[in-house]
Formats: structure tokens, C-alpha cells, sequence
């Protein structure tokens, strides 16, 4: 009798577990009306898709010039959860994503949800994009429907068990999606922008920010850098207990890639200046403003 | 003539003051990387000239500038025949920073090194024009250093 009790109390609180599992682990989409009464501007769009840094990733790899808006994919990323290989979001209406709506452009770079309604990893980043305006995305969506077709199939990730159960990845984003910004208190107008362009579109933290054992962005020691995901080499700090350089040798650097000495950005960065080169100067300062004004972590 | 003359005085000074006098018992090409490097310190003692400027720590200067801008462009002219032998890498001698892909099937090191030759000749036709032209081709100029030390530099 006592033991029968407690098997039913023990399957009630599965069951229990299951259903809250079931809840938290949902897909979160955005209101259908998150686009209502948004009118895109396609010029604007551009300086998103720049901003934002697209091309980096999702250009083929060596892209130069006209071929950085061939948005073919095929960056692999590898992670200790897996490899990653960026995917095609080209206007192909098959292979890329000119069949999504701005909805669904919506919900992949703010709630980290495809159109068929699955988690996407968050090695796109989506916890910094979250934090975008809804008509900077909207702007955005009628760029990217300019930029040429691409039929280059995507490449499926490379995801062991059990990362590869994409509803897992509810739970993480129970745990990790946080969309409050990092930087708060009395911040100028350039601040704020440059809090923007770091904390969303530039999503620098994403790789400045070293990340936990769960692969998510430790927000304590934001932008204090760290190893790189394949473990081979480091993110460097950029707050201001590393990054000494001046606001002018920063701006430079964002400019044309030269350091302080006249050597060049490397590795992933130079993709990265190539798309700070191309905002206007007001927004490279505003980004300097921005890591000047950052708490410095040793 | 005296503009290369001079160029080749810095060149060597470069190499005197940074490298050391390379001989040929270092290891393999040790005189070609020394020399690769000491240019390369050149052009950064041209584009500190020319930065300094476009950052605005110092007032704009149309002859310091073009004086910086001709220096670029002589060095990017040198001949690089007798510095790049084949296989002359960083795997051949780690002082060097040179990657094999550099001399592999389907380089592009051709293009990498016009796109050089071609963001020198802009910024030799802008840099004593105006602070605005110079910035921009500062930009082109960087934009090209780091397209070749992004596909063909060991990563720093």
C-alpha cells in the first residue's frame, strides 16, 4: 500500500516533470503582429546587413567584393558540441531563404526559430540579434530579397546525440536566452548607439565573451575574451583592462583593419572591419564610446 | 631615381635595425625573410605617417603625406622576384610568417599582390590631394594588407 503510494506519487511528479519539460522546451515565436504597420527601407537594410555582419559567415569562404552578397554558406564552425556549417540565405526560393516571409526572418534572428517552428542553435546568433529593433529587421528582410539566387544546398551540422535533439535546445534557451542588455545605467546618446551595434546587430560577444560549459556567453565577464571553440587559440579581451589603444586607433582599426602598428586585422576580424568599414564613421566612434565605457574585467 | 635610392637605404636600414644582418648559415632563405620583413616594416613606418593623419592625431600635411604615399608605392614596386623563391615558408623556417598556400595550385597571390600594387597607386594619387582622399585610400590599402596576411599569414 505504502509502496504503491509512492510509485504514484513518483509518476505524478514525471509526468509532472514531462509536462513542465514539455512547456519550458517549447518553441517561442514572435506575436503575429511583431511586423504590423513597418514599412521596410531597403538602403537602410543594407547598412543593417553590414552591420549586422551577414556576409561574414554565410558568404562563401575567400568572398571578395560583389561575391560577399552571394550568400551561399558553408562556414564550418567547429564547437564542442559539434560542427556548424553556416547555411545558404541566399533569395533562392529553395535552396536559400527566398521563400521566407519577414515573420519568419523575424523569428530565426530573434527567438532562434525556424518557419517549420524547430530551435536553431544558437551558433547563429540569435541571443544578440534578439535585441534588435523589429524595423531594423524588417529593413533588413527587403535586403536580403536583392541579393543574388545561390542553388548551393546547405550542409546539414555535424551534431553528435545528444546535441543533435533540437528541442533540447528549449532548455538552453530557458536557461541562457537573455535579452536584457549588459550595459545599463546613464549612457549618452553614442553609448546607446554603440551599445546597439556591439550587444546587437555587431554581436561582438559573441566571440569576446568567453562562454560557459553549456556553450552559453558568461554576462559577468562580457567581452573579457577567451579560448576559441575549436580550443586552438583566444578571443582577445576587449575591455578597457586589455584594449588600451585610443578611440582614434580603435576607429582606425574598425576603418581599415591597421593596428596601432601598422600591422593588419587577422583571422575572422579582418571579415569583421571589412563590415565596420562600410558604416558610417558616426557608428564605428559610437562603438568605440561604447567599449571605452564597458566595466574593464582582468 | 633619388626617391629609390632611398627607398633602398631605408630598406637596408630596416633590415640592419630590426633583423640583424642575415647570412646564409641561419637557415634556409634567411636572407629573402629578412629582407620580406624589413620591407614590410617599411611600409608600416609610411602608413604610421599617413595614419597619424587620418586618425587626426596630427594635422594634415599634403607633402609629408606625399612624400609617405610615393615611399608606399616605391615599395610595393621592388622587384619580388628574389624574395619569394618557391617553398620559401614558414615551414621551411619558422621566422617566417609565410604560408605554403601562398606558392600552392589555384593561388591567387597574383591578384592579392595587384590589389596591393593597385591600392598604393590610389593612395598615391589621393594622399596629397586632401585628408578625405587619404582616408578613404587608407582604407583600400588596408583592406589589401589584410587580404593577402588573411589568406596567406600564420595566424597571429
Amino acid at each position: 500500500m505504502r509502496l504503491a503510494s509512492v510509485i504514484k506519487g513518483g509518476v505524478a511528479i514525471a509526468a509532472l516533470g514531462v509536462i513542465v519539460a514539455w512547456v519550458v522546451t517549447r518553441p517561442d515565436p514572435l506575436p503575429d503582429d511583431a511586423f504590423a504597420g513597418l514599412t521596410p527601407d531597403v538602403a537602410h537594410g543594407e547598412q543593417v546587413f553590414w552591420a549586422a555582419g551577414c556576409a561574414s559567415c554565410h558568404a562563401a569562404e575567400n568572398a571578395e567584393g560583389e561575391a560577399k552578397l552571394v550568400l551561399s554558406g558553408g562556414m564550418a564552425f567547429a564547437s564542442p558540441f559539434g560542427t556548424f556549417y553556416a547555411p545558404n540565405i541566399s533569395s533562392d526560393p529553395d535552396h536559400g531563404i527566398g521563400s521566407w516571409s519577414m515573420q519568419d526572418l523575424g523569428n530565426a534572428m530573434m527567438r532562434g526559430v525556424s518557419p517549420s517552428g524547430q530551435h536553431l542553435y544558437p551558433a547563429f546568433p540569435y541571443v544578440s540579434y534578439a535585441k534588435a529593433e523589429t524595423q531594423d529587421i524588417a529593413d533588413l528582410y527587403a535586403f536580403l530579397q536583392t541579393v543574388p539566387a545561390d542553388a548551393t544546398p546547405s550542409r546539414p551540422h555535424d551534431m553528435p546525440f545528444p546535441f543533435n535533439i533540437r528541442r533540447a535546445m528549449g532548455g538552453w534557451k530557458f536557461l541562457f536566452f537573455d535579452t536584457d542588455w549588459v550595459l545599463t545605467g546613464d549612457l549618452t546618446p553614442e553609448e546607446t548607439r554603440g551599445r546597439y551595434l556591439v550587444e546587437a546587430l555587431g554581436h561582438c560577444g559573441e566571440c569576446h565573451t568567453p562562454r560557459n560549459a553549456l556553450g552559453a556567453m558568461d554576462r559577468t565577464r562580457w567581452l573579457a575574451g577567451g579560448p576559441t571553440p575549436d580550443g586552438k587559440g583566444k578571443f582577445p579581451n576587449i575591455t578597457p583592462a586589455a584594449l588600451d589603444w585610443s578611440k582614434a586607433d580603435i576607429i582606425e582599426y574598425l576603418t581599415s583593419g591597421f593596428t596601432p602598428d601598422y600591422d593588419s586585422a587577422g583571422g575572422h576580424m579582418a571579415l569583421v572591419v571589412q563590415n565596420t568599414a562600410k558604416l558610417p564613421e558616426t557608428d564605428r566612434a559610437a562603438i568605440v564610446a561604447y567599449l571605452k565605457k564597458v566595466p574593464p574585467v582582468e | 631615381m633619388l626617391r629609390h635610392l632611398t627607398t633602398a637605404a631605408a630598406v637596408t636600414l630596416a633590415l640592419a635595425g630590426g633583423a640583424g644582418i642575415a647570412t646564409a648559415q641561419d637557415g634556409p632563405f634567411e636572407m629573402q625573410i629578412a629582407a620580406r620583413q624589413g620591407i614590410m616594416a617599411y611600409r608600416a613606418l609610411q602608413l604610421g605617417t599617413l595614419g597619424a593623419m587620418a586618425k587626426g592625431e596630427v594635422d594634415y600635411d599634403a607633402a609629408a603625406a606625399q612624400k609617405a604615399a610615393d615611399n608606399l608605392m616605391a615599395s610595393v614596386a621592388l622587384d619580388g622576384s628574389m624574395l619569394w623563391p618557391q617553398g620559401s615558408d614558414n615551414e621551411a623556417n619558422p621566422k617566417s610568417e609565410a604560408l605554403p598556400a601562398i606558392w600552392a595550385d589555384g593561388s591567387d597571390i597574383g591578384a592579392k599582390g595587384k590589389a596591393m600594387v593597385d591600392a598604393a597607386t590610389a593612395m598615391q594619387a589621393a594622399a596629397g590631394t586632401g585628408l578625405d582622399g587619404l582616408k578613404t585610400a587608407m582604407g583600400e590599402v588596408g583592406g589589401a594588407c589584410g587580404g593577402c596576411h588573411k589568406a596567406f599569414r600564420v595566424p597571429q
